[in-house]
């Protein structure tokens, strides 16, 4: 890696480089990024990835396909459901499985408890990169509800394995619709609260408004999706642009800013909350009775020749898998599009002579989950 | 110069909504867990390593050695071998270990078992100096049970 | 020989008050550490330490152990000197101001004419101390903790001098002493409530304190100018952050809260002192309960704060007071 330094520093400017990360605290893992400064100016930035690796694609190439779901929730510890669901999702329309009713909405339901879950971490995350200790705590307060709820019914915390091909493993109960809606509404009466301390700080408003723009242009050039497009005012999310499972027959609102700036995305992510909330109490309402596995799906699952995709809207943007098939029951090549790979690729344009502290706050915008950018 | 002070205000404003939210948490119960001191009840789903199952009525697991869950485990973790023996239908369990370094807790081993002779047990608090105290033998550990 | 008994008591005098110096200052230390970790915990709803003594009250003394023991590791390629020297200089001049401030009207350890002056001179001494130690660390985190440091200082010295100054301009005279006495029938904060919100707000950034703790900034500078400092090299610069604290705390309460004033109590002489630790450890208070509310401004928006909010109004409060003063 010395040979980039060598590349980047240019004396005739006075520049200097600047090694942001690996272990930095505001990196969130193993990213790192050589910054290019005159002053306190990034001047040029360059993400170094790599360090977190683990061949995850090459893995699918040497397993029977539905060996490959625990890895999903490997690539993005945060979402791990979500990216269950659209490898079951993907397993499924490739072998041409009908998934019940029921099942559906357990996916559902339990995705955007994830999703929920994610938001939250970013956020008290994101107030600590800007220097805020009080609302991670307050946050993971929160988020600890979420798991302990998706804990009795997945059986782990974090890298949840729960979405099975044609099914979920393991039915819920009462308990947990009365849990998950006593969660609903303790996070609701929680909003005020994160208001007054978070969102309309004053101090806060100056630190994201204008910082990192990004427009519609901008985001198509690089691919970037979820929140951060949002925010520049396109409504794309996956849940509507394609609706998949269920999600067409609930009643949700896409939120969107208009600027493009890290408020916009923050304030996108921060109604997401509200629109999961949404999400869940209509599917709680409308769950219906039935079993919670296809009974046909074969032990050696074979997926027929020929090129599949499913794409689900992560906490992140657009998460898609693309499986060719050869016929047998190992695929030929299994491709993970990521949404946080496509979203950091634009940070050498964005932060361009942006100050230190905003290329914090830009680059935590992003949202950034390492294992999912280095799978 | 209307805006030069209106800012002001709000911001001012803003700082003291955040003041009387802190101060509020300051007076507010604390909601943690002294952990080692006190411990939270873990759920019964909890999936932690897998196990095998001492049935109450034969005193006994149900392992038929057939290693179902060795083909399918994602991770090659487990080895499972068994024997013939004189006068005991079917085979014998020999061998039935775990290398819990390598699991990923997914439970495709639970859900393939024919005779459900698999269970995930509640076990959290797992630390160790070494790699081989992770390496479990589940034969062991179900004839000790009690 | 008469010359040394004359002088005799002065320096019994200079030697109890530097004991005491040492006492407020490692004393201090230990109780805003303390304090610091369970307000903090409490706000983010947990217990902080638990585990040393009962609720952790020892805790601190064992941190302060640990430090001790610790080994002071010095960077390839430092400035070895400079980057010894640097907590020292963080730490040695907080003892100086201490002798001046009036912790009641019998309890002080000098009575200067220019005692404001004297605090303000020692208190600025710890711009060097920041400057060298993260010049010398050799880390361009701790530079850029360094420079940010010496800008802000020098930025908010201003504001802080020009609202104190209003007070002088009242009171006639830089004697803390004095200044406490005049205050008898009405606190200044109630006669200069915006001298007093912007002192406030100078004292937060000459401290360094969050939400202008831009030299630390551990999310951007990983742990700025004190990047590189461990064991008691590092305890120093804490040590002499949390006196500084005190020093800044004890001017706005001898500034504006009517020093040592207070109702007496009874079966008590020096009541003073009491009413006056009671005023500086509120504000103190109030300096840990904002560091655990708000993020951290960005650096060009703490100067735009100080150069287009701070400074006009302590400029334009100078000029009422001057004039008030001149017609009354």
């Amino acid at each position: 890696m010395a040979m980039d330094v060598e590349i980047l520093e240019d004396p005739k400017h006075h520049r200097y480089v600047l090694n942001m990360g690996p272990q930095h605290p505001s990196t969130h893992g193993v990213l790192r990024v050589l910054l290019e400064l005159e002053g306190e100016y990034a001047m040029e930035l360059l993400p170094v990835l790599g360090y977190g690796h683990r061949c995850h694609e090459k893995i699918a190439e040497h397993k029977p396909v539905k060996s490959f779901m625990p890895n999903t929730a490997r690539m993005d510890y945060l979402g791990a459901l979500i990216y269950n669901h659209g490898y079951a999702q993907l397993l499924e329309r490739a072998a041409g499985i009908e998934v019940p009713e029921r099942v559906e909405y357990i996916r559902v339901i339990t995705s955007e408890l994830n999703r929920i879950q994610s938001h939250l971490l970013w956020y008290g995350a994101y107030l600590l990169d800007l220097g805020a200790f009080t609302p991670i705590m307050y946050a993971f307060d929160d988020r600890e509800h979420i798991l302990d709820i998706l804990e009795d019914v997945t059986g782990s915390r974090l890298t949840y394995c729960y979405f099975r091909v044609g099914g979920v493993s393991k039915d819920i109960d009462d308990k947990f619709v009365t849990s998950t809606r006593a969660f609903v509404k303790r996070l609701r009466s929680r909003f005020p609260m994160y208001e007054d301390l978070v969102n309309g700080n004053v101090i806060l408003q100056n630190r994201l408004n204008d910082v990192g723009e990004l427009t519609p242009h901008t985001c198509a050039r690089y691919g970037i999706t979820g929140p951060l497009l949002r925010g520049t005012g396109v409504a794309y999310d996956m849940r509507r642009a394609e609706p998949y499972s269920i999600y067409s027959q609930f009643d949700f609102e896409i939120p969107t800013g208009t600027k493009g700036d890290c408020m916009a995305s923050f304030m996108v992510r921060f109604h997401e909350l509200e629109q999961s909330l949404r999400i869940i109490e209509q599917a709680l309402d409308g769950l219906p009775e039935g079993p919670i596995m296809t009974p046909k799906v074969p032990k050696k699952l074979k997926i027929p020749a020929g090129d599949y995709n499913s794409s689900v809207e992560a906490p992140r943007g657009e998460l898609s898998y693309y499986l060719v098939s050869d016929g047998s029951d190992v695929p030929y090549r299994l491709k993970v599009r990521t949404p946080s790979y496509s979203n950091l690729s634009v940070v050498p344009e964005m932060c361009q002579g942006m100050l230190l502290s905003d290329v914090v706050s830009a680059m935590g915008a992003l949202d950034l989950v390492i294992p999912e950018i280095d799978r | 110069m209307k805006s030069y002070f209106s800012t002001l205000f709000t911001g001012a404003w803003s700082l003291i909504l955040g003041l009387k939210v802190t101060i509020k948490a300051l007076f507010s119960p604390i909601v943690t867990c002294q952990y080692p001191r006190e411990k939270m009840e873990v759920t019964p789903n909890y999936r932690g390593h897998i196990d095998l199952v001492k049935f109450a009525d034969t005193g006994a697991h149900k392992c038929i050695s057939c290693g179902s869950c060795m083909r399918d485990c994602p991770s090659d973790c487990i080895v499972v071998e068994g024997e013939k023996r004189e006068g005991v239908k079917g085979k014998v369990l020999t061998i039935f270990t775990l290398d819990f370094t390598k699991c990923s807790l997914c439970g495709a081993c639970v859900e393939v078992c024919p005779t459900k002779a698999l269970d995930y047990c509640n076990d959290y608090e797992l630390a160790g100096f070494t790699r081989e105290e992770f390496y479990f033998d589940l034969l062991k550990r179900v004839e000790e049970r009690e | 020989m008469e010359i040394f008994y004359s002088l005799l008591p002065e320096l019994i005098r200079i030697v109890i008050a530097a004991i005491c110096g040492a006492v407020i200052v490692f004393g201090n230390a230990l109780v805003m550490g303390y304090a610091e970790r369970k307000l903090a915990g409490h706000i983010m709803f947990r217990p902080g330490p638990m585990e040393v003594g009962p609720h952790g009250i020892y805790q601190l003394v064992i941190d302060g152990l640990k430090l001790m023991g610790k080994q002071l590791v010095i960077p390839k390629n430092a400035d070895t000197p400079l980057f010894m020297l640097a907590p020292l200089i963080a730490f040695a001049p907080v003892f100086v101001p201490l002798l001046v401030i009036p912790f009641s009207d019998k309890i002080q350890g000098f009575d200067l004419d220019v005692g404001l002056l004297l605090i303000l001179a020692f208190a600025s001494i710890n711009v060097l101390a920041i400057l060298i130690g993260g010049w010398s660390s050799n880390n361009k985190y701790s530079l850029f903790g360094a420079i940010r440091s010496v800008a802000q200082n020098v930025a908010y010295e201003i504001p802080m001098l020009i609202s104190l100054l209003a007070i002088i301009f009242m009171t006639n005279t830089f004697s803390l002493k004095e200044i406490a006495a005049a205050q008898s029938p009405v606190w200044f904060v109630v006669i200069q409530p915006l001298a007093f919100l912007i002192y406030i707000v100078a004292m937060v950034a000459e401290t360094n304190r969050a939400p202008f703790d831009l030299p630390e900034a551990e999310s951007e500078l990983t742990a700025g100018f004190h990047t590189e400092y461990s064991g008691m090299s590092f305890s120093l610069f804490v040590l002499g952050e949390y006196a500084n604290m005190f020093i800044v705390c004890s001017v706005a309460t001898v500034f504006f809260l009517g020093g040592d004033s207070g109702i007496p109590l009874p079966y008590f002489e020096y009541t003073g002192i009491i009413w006056f630790l009671l005023k500086v450890y509120l504000l103190m208070f109030f300096l840990i309960w904002i560091r655990w509310t708000y993020p951290r401004t960005r650096f060009d928006q703490l100067m735009n704060f100080c150069w287009k909010y701070l400074i006009p109004f302590s400029l334009v409060n100078l000029l009422i007071t001057v004039v008030m003063v001149k017609l009354l």
